[in-house]
């Protein structure tokens, strides 16, 4: 059978799912079985999105891979999937990620196993689901299907002294949001069915619906409700330090590796490009929180005792960059906030990988409990500084090219802004580098770290193809740019089409309201003769 | 030849990796060594692209090379690409070259180290960045070697981490360059904006037409380059960290914050001096910053008993000629007291390092004194180092001093005496620590006395190289005598684009010979007086020192604690933040965010809790609500 006709998609989407159901048969007592199968689905799953990735053609904007079956026709809801330059790599840091926290978790989670393997495979078919969605109805279950699975990864497997709390508070922010969301969900799907008379949740289709001007703003303020608490912008971002801090490691690497970008996602797939007119006015109060969020996620951090909690505040931060480009409307702003999205998966991900090796070994993750322990972990010591200065974005590793993009992106339409948000980078020294200082350097004060073992061979293999990505990104980006930008451009030239087109819909209504006043006047003026 | 430019950065790369990958087995000369000829390699091929540039006609001594296309978006494209040009070549010999001989020496000096083969890992690391920064052929991926060599050097200051203070130290010098990172790199995007590109050959090529002599914009641009060079080259009001670096092991101090790294600053500059010349304003910036900088840090060298230390602030006040060379016009000058310097300040801080050798680490000059007789090697190249650096002919230092207090002379008899004031103290602390440390009585505890022993030849060596080039190094740059300025007419073509602006402003005038054989002659005795004040302070006289502070005891504490400005900037700008920012977390987001997110939640849970008391589930109270509501019905119904 030729490899190209296959779902490959569908394949993406639901091999986990599979597995899961698979786990489902599997005796409560292997453990190792129920870990090798699902390791080897997700392996399977990697395998499918690099296919995707092989049979993507780098040089068309178009939705590719496209796969449509009709669901329920009469509400117009159908099984539609398809990718662009903009969802290919978060579906591949999606699929490079399932087999890294099968493996890192392999030795960290020994209570309830099984349940433990099916909420991980169940999440990783909804998070892929949401990039792949091209049907608003399909992209929302997918949405609501992921929270469950990372409800119990917090609740059960979390820590135990306030696990629920953070549970509840990630669930309840998160809801509160996509409700909202579904409700302009809906009222888009009216409001475009009533229009052209073809009731659709057609993503596509509804592109080309010109949604008026002052339904545009209160639907944007829905969508944007419920991505700026998923990102998560400032003001509401205070459910992400909890849920990081309490998840369970695994549990973090996914939640800051992808579903942050869930959000930011959702900003370039479907607020902007839907209510375009709305987000473009809406431009400079969110650029203002974006900015908000660099610079007080990087000093909220840089105090911090906690090392999880520290790396989760520096999400706040670097996510406000990827806010920031995506909002400049260029070209350069927007391919380096999708580099970045990427660049953060990666980093942050590792980086609470990192967090999560020395809490196994040591069991608190206060930074003081800690010093000095590149002595006893030399190898664990270059890895975490690779990291580190990932997320620091020095120049040859990824978060350089991200940032920079960004930062140029933004200097060129609001110097000011980027001017700004520039003092960031200084910050993120700061508070990582003080942070790494205090963890590694020094001297061992503290017995229980005399002992600690260097990594293992299976943490080394955790951790080095995160590596790869790093430098790959950091040296040679073209291999990623270079597939976005047609479908940057594409989304660029779509919000300026639409905006134009909806403008001239409402000067075309004011035409005619003006034309009817004429009218009734020149009638008065001849009945008053 | 020029084709294979990349290599000049590529083989300390690969030093790097074969010791970082397959070193840990190896015996420690192994590590040494591959990390020293892999730089070696470099300035072989530096000196065949040099011979071979030197082959062009001098007008087109300007090469290109592009090894690939680095980062597209939009119309930004940025390669990875070389350029060959006097300037380029001259940066590319001195880093892989004194690189190559403190490579050498550090075999010898980091004999035993825990770390030694990371030691060779970051410094060849390190010498690949530098490369990079310097045979870039645009603004970003110098931006790239500028970043990689702040790096390796935090990761080298931070060398024994397990001292707090070098960890400290080596964090301080990361974040400070950050500060002025942040400058270069918002210098970088005006340009951008401007030119749509980064690449130096065109944005210089472009300048003249399209900015405006004297404008905002060019002023904007090079002032925040200048910011980044602030940063980089330790210069006022960024120059803070450079004294901590010192924590790191000696040779590192000879090759980062001396010889190269150091120097970063005024490289770049430098190679913007068409953008320089048309800021009139931001070159007058960088002269006032150079020749105060010049002067400040040579008062604090005065004050200080740590050998490392003198010598940090001795290379922060040298920075600061070469930038205020820059300022005033004579960037060929400045270039040229680059060179010599890092001679010189490479061979005394490595002299330092063989001191330290001796003396089982120890820093302090009150501990020391006649230590000529067991160090004799030593001694002499310390001398020579000195006697370069006070400016005495014909030493190296002689010939490039003298030329950056002539220009700056020229341009204003401000700067010069700013410089020749800096320049008498430079002497004096200068053969002060050379009296403190080589001669008079032994003030050195009897434990070290009896260790005391001169230096391997592996660490000797390096430091005769390094004193012959002192002496010499000058005689490529002689004055006054037609094409003797070897050196000067070599780095000309680069400079002629911005000579021909600055001088079009310029009153023009030639000088005489008069004036700069008077000069000279000034200069020469300005050193000679240093020399003297030294000598009647800690030779004749020894208990002048002490007699001085007594006098003055208000300003040298002011100087000894380096005015208090670390202090300052801690109270300013490190502890306002930290504390801003532990308030924002407990009151801003734990107390009003959460609150009002945790208040919400609360108040629909009391809302619930209310509400709940209408759902008993007794059948009584069931009734009694039943009963309320036909009542109610009945009222209305009545008084309708």
């Amino acid at each position: 059978m030729d490899l190209a006709s296959l779902p490959l998609l569908s394949l993406v989407v639901f091999i986990p799912l599979v597995a899961a159901v698979i786990l489902l048969f599997v005796g409560r007592a292997y453990e190792t079985l129920m870990r090798t199968i699902a390791l080897v689905s997700m392996l399977l799953d990697l395998a499918a999105s690099a296919a995707a990735y092989y049979f993507f053609d780098a040089s068309s904007a178009a939705m590719q891979l496209t796969e449509y079956h009709v669901w329920v026709p009469t509400w117009g809801i159908s099984y539609k999937l398809g990718i662009d330059g903009i969802s290919l790599f978060l579906v591949l840091l999606t699929g490079l990620l399932g087999p890294i926290v099968i493996l890192a978790s392999w030795e960290d989670i020994k209570y309830r196993v099984k349940e433990f393997l099916i909420s991980l495979l169940a999440l990783q078919t909804g998070m892929m689901g949401v990039f792949v969605s091209l049907d608003l109805f399909l992209f929302y279950v997918f949405w609501e299907v992921m929270l469950i699975p990372m409800y119990l990864l917090i609740g059960v497997w979390g820590n135990p002294a306030r696990k629920l709390y953070a549970a509840i508070k990630f669930v309840l922010y998160t809801v509160v949001g996509s409700l909202l969301m579904l409700v302009a969900i809906l009222a888009l799907y009216l409001m475009a069915g009533s229009a052209s008379g073809e009731y659709t949740f057609d993503l596509l289709k509804l592109y080309d619906f010109p949604v008026p001007i002052y339904a545009q703003l209160w639907m944007f303020l829905a969508f944007f409700l419920a991505f700026a608490i998923k990102v998560p912008m400032f003001p509401f971002h205070t459910w992400l330090p909890d849920a990081h801090t309490e998840a369970p490691t695994v549990g973090s690497v996914v939640l800051a590796a992808v579903l942050l970008k869930m959000g930011t996602y959702g900003f370039i797939r479907f607020a902007i490009p839907l209510f375009p007119n709305a987000a473009i006015d809406s431009t400079w109060w969110i650029m203002v929180l974006a900015l908000i969020g660099i610079i007080y996620g990087a000093w909220v951090a840089m105090v911090q005792v906690d090392v999880k909690r520290l790396v989760a505040f520096s999400s706040v931060s670097h996510l406000g960059f990827v806010m920031l480009g995506m909002f400049a409307f260029n070209v350069r702003g927007v391919e380096g906030s999708i580099l970045q999205m990427i660049n953060h998966g990666l980093s942050t991900g590792a980086l609470f990988l990192i967090v999560g090796i020395i809490y196994e070994r040591r069991h608190t993750r206060l930074i003081e409990d800690y010093g000095g322990i590149s002595k006893v972990m030399p190898i664990f010591a270059v890895f975490f500084m690779i990291f580190t200065l990932s997320s620091i974005g020095l120049p040859g590793l990824n978060g350089f090219v991200g940032e920079f993009l960004i930062l140029l992106g933004t200097f060129e339409v609001y110097p000011w802004f980027a001017v700004l948000a520039a003092t960031g980078v200084i910050f993120a020294a700061v508070y990582m580098l003080w942070m790494f200082q205090r963890v590694m350097f020094g001297e061992l004060t503290n017995p229980k770290n005399v002992g600690l073992k260097d990594l293992s061979y299976r943490e080394i293999v955790v951790l080095a193809p995160l590596v790869v990505f790093v430098v790959w990104i950091g040296v040679y980006p073209d291999t990623f740019l270079k597939p976005m930008e047609p479908s940057v451009k594409q989304f660029l030239k779509q919000v300026e089409v639409k905006k134009a087109a909806v403008l001239d819909q409402e000067n075309g209504k004011k035409l005619s309201a003006l034309d009817l006043a004429a009218q009734s006047h020149s009638r008065r003026a001849v009945n008053d003769r | 030849m020029f084709d294979l430019v990349w290599l000049i950065p590529l083989f300390p790369l690969i030093g790097f990796f074969l010791n970082a990958v397959f070193g840990r087995e190896w015996p420690e000369k192994v590590n040494g060594w591959v990390g020293s000829l892999s730089v070696g390699a470099s300035f072989v091929v530096a000196c065949l692209i040099l011979k071979e540039l030197l082959a062009v006609d001098p007008a087109s001594r300007s090469v290109e090379k592009v090894v690939y296309t680095w980062m597209v978006s939009g119309n930004l494209n940025v390669p990875v690409g070389f350029l060959m040009d006097p300037l380029g070549m001259v940066m590319m010999m001195v880093v892989s070259g004194v690189g190559f001989i403190i490579h050498v020496y550090s075999i010898g000096y980091m004999h035993g180290e825990v770390g030694y083969r990371r030691y060779f890992c970051y410094l060849n690391l390190f010498v690949f960045s530098m490369l990079i920064l310097v045979s870039a052929n645009n603004f970003l991926l110098m931006f790239v070697g500028w970043e990689g060599v702040g790096l390796c050097s935090y990761l080298l200051i931070g060398y024994y981490y397990e001292k707090k203070s070098a960890a400290d130290a080596g964090k301080k010098a990361f974040v400070v360059n950050r500060v002025g990172d942040f400058g270069f790199m918002l210098g970088m995007f005006l340009l951008f904006v401007t030119f749509g590109t980064f690449n130096y050959t065109e944005i210089f090529a472009a300048a003249p037409k399209q900015l405006v002599q004297g404008g905002i914009l060019v002023t904007g641009i090079t002032l925040l380059l200048f910011v980044g060079a602030t940063g980089k080259s330790a210069q006022i009001p960024l120059y803070t960290w450079l004294p901590d670096a010192m924590e790191g092991p000696t040779p590192v101090s000879a090759l980062i914050h001396a010889a190269t790294m150091v120097t970063a600053g005024v490289y770049m500059v430098a190679r913007c001096s068409i953008l320089f010349a048309m800021a009139p304003i931001s070159l007058y910036t960088v002269a006032v910053i150079g020749g105060a900088t010049a002067l400040y840090a040579a008062t604090i060298g005065v004050t200080q008993f740590d050998i490392k230390r003198v010598l940090a602030y001795s290379t922060i006040s040298q920075l600061g000629y070469m930038f205020m060379a820059c300022g005033v016009g004579a960037f060929a000058s400045g270039i040229f007291h680059l060179m010599t310097h890092a001679f010189f300040k490479a061979l005394l801080f490595m002299a330092a390092g063989s001191v330290m050798h001796a003396m089982a680490g120890e820093l302090d000059m009150r501990k020391m004194g006649g230590l000529r007789r067991q160090l004799p090697w030593t001694h002499w190249t310390y001398i020579f180092g000195t006697l370069a650096i006070a400016g005495i002919f014909p030493f190296a230092g002689f010939f490039s001093k003298d030329e950056i207090l002539f220009y700056a002379f020229e341009k204003h008899l401000g700067f010069w005496i700013w410089g020749a004031v800096a320049a008498i103290v430079t002497s004096f602390y200068m053969f002060r620590s050379v009296f403190m440390t080589f001669w008079g009585e032994s003030r050195v505890d009897a434990h070290t006395a009896h260790h005391l022993h001169e230096s391997p030849p592996i660490m000797v060596a390096p430091l005769v190289v390094l004193a012959v080039l002192s002496l010499v190094g000058g005689l490529v740059g002689i004055p006054i005598i037609p094409h003797w300025h070897v050196f000067g007419d070599f780095l000309a073509p680069v400079f002629a684009p911005a000579k021909s602006i600055i001088d079009a402003g310029a009153h023009g005038g030639h000088h005489s010979l008069a004036l700069e054989l008077g000069l000279m002659g000034i200069s020469l005795g300005i050193a000679v007086v240093g020399f003297f004040l030294a000598r009647w302070m800690y030779i004749t006289n020894p208990s002048a020192p002490d007699e001085v502070i007594k006098e003055f005891k208000g300003l040298h504490t002011l100087v000894y604690n380096k005015y208090w400005i670390d202090e300052l900037y801690d109270f300013l700008f490190v502890n306002s933040i930290v504390r801003f920012s532990r308030f924002l977390w407990k009151y801003f987001d734990d107390a009003v965010i959460d609150g009002i997110v945790n208040g919400l939640a609360a108040l629909v849970r009391e809302w619930g809790s209310g509400l709940r008391r209408f759902q008993t589930g007794l059948i009584r109270d069931y009734a009694l609500s039943v009963l309320l509501g036909v009542l109610a019905v009945i009222g209305y119904l009545v008084f309708r």
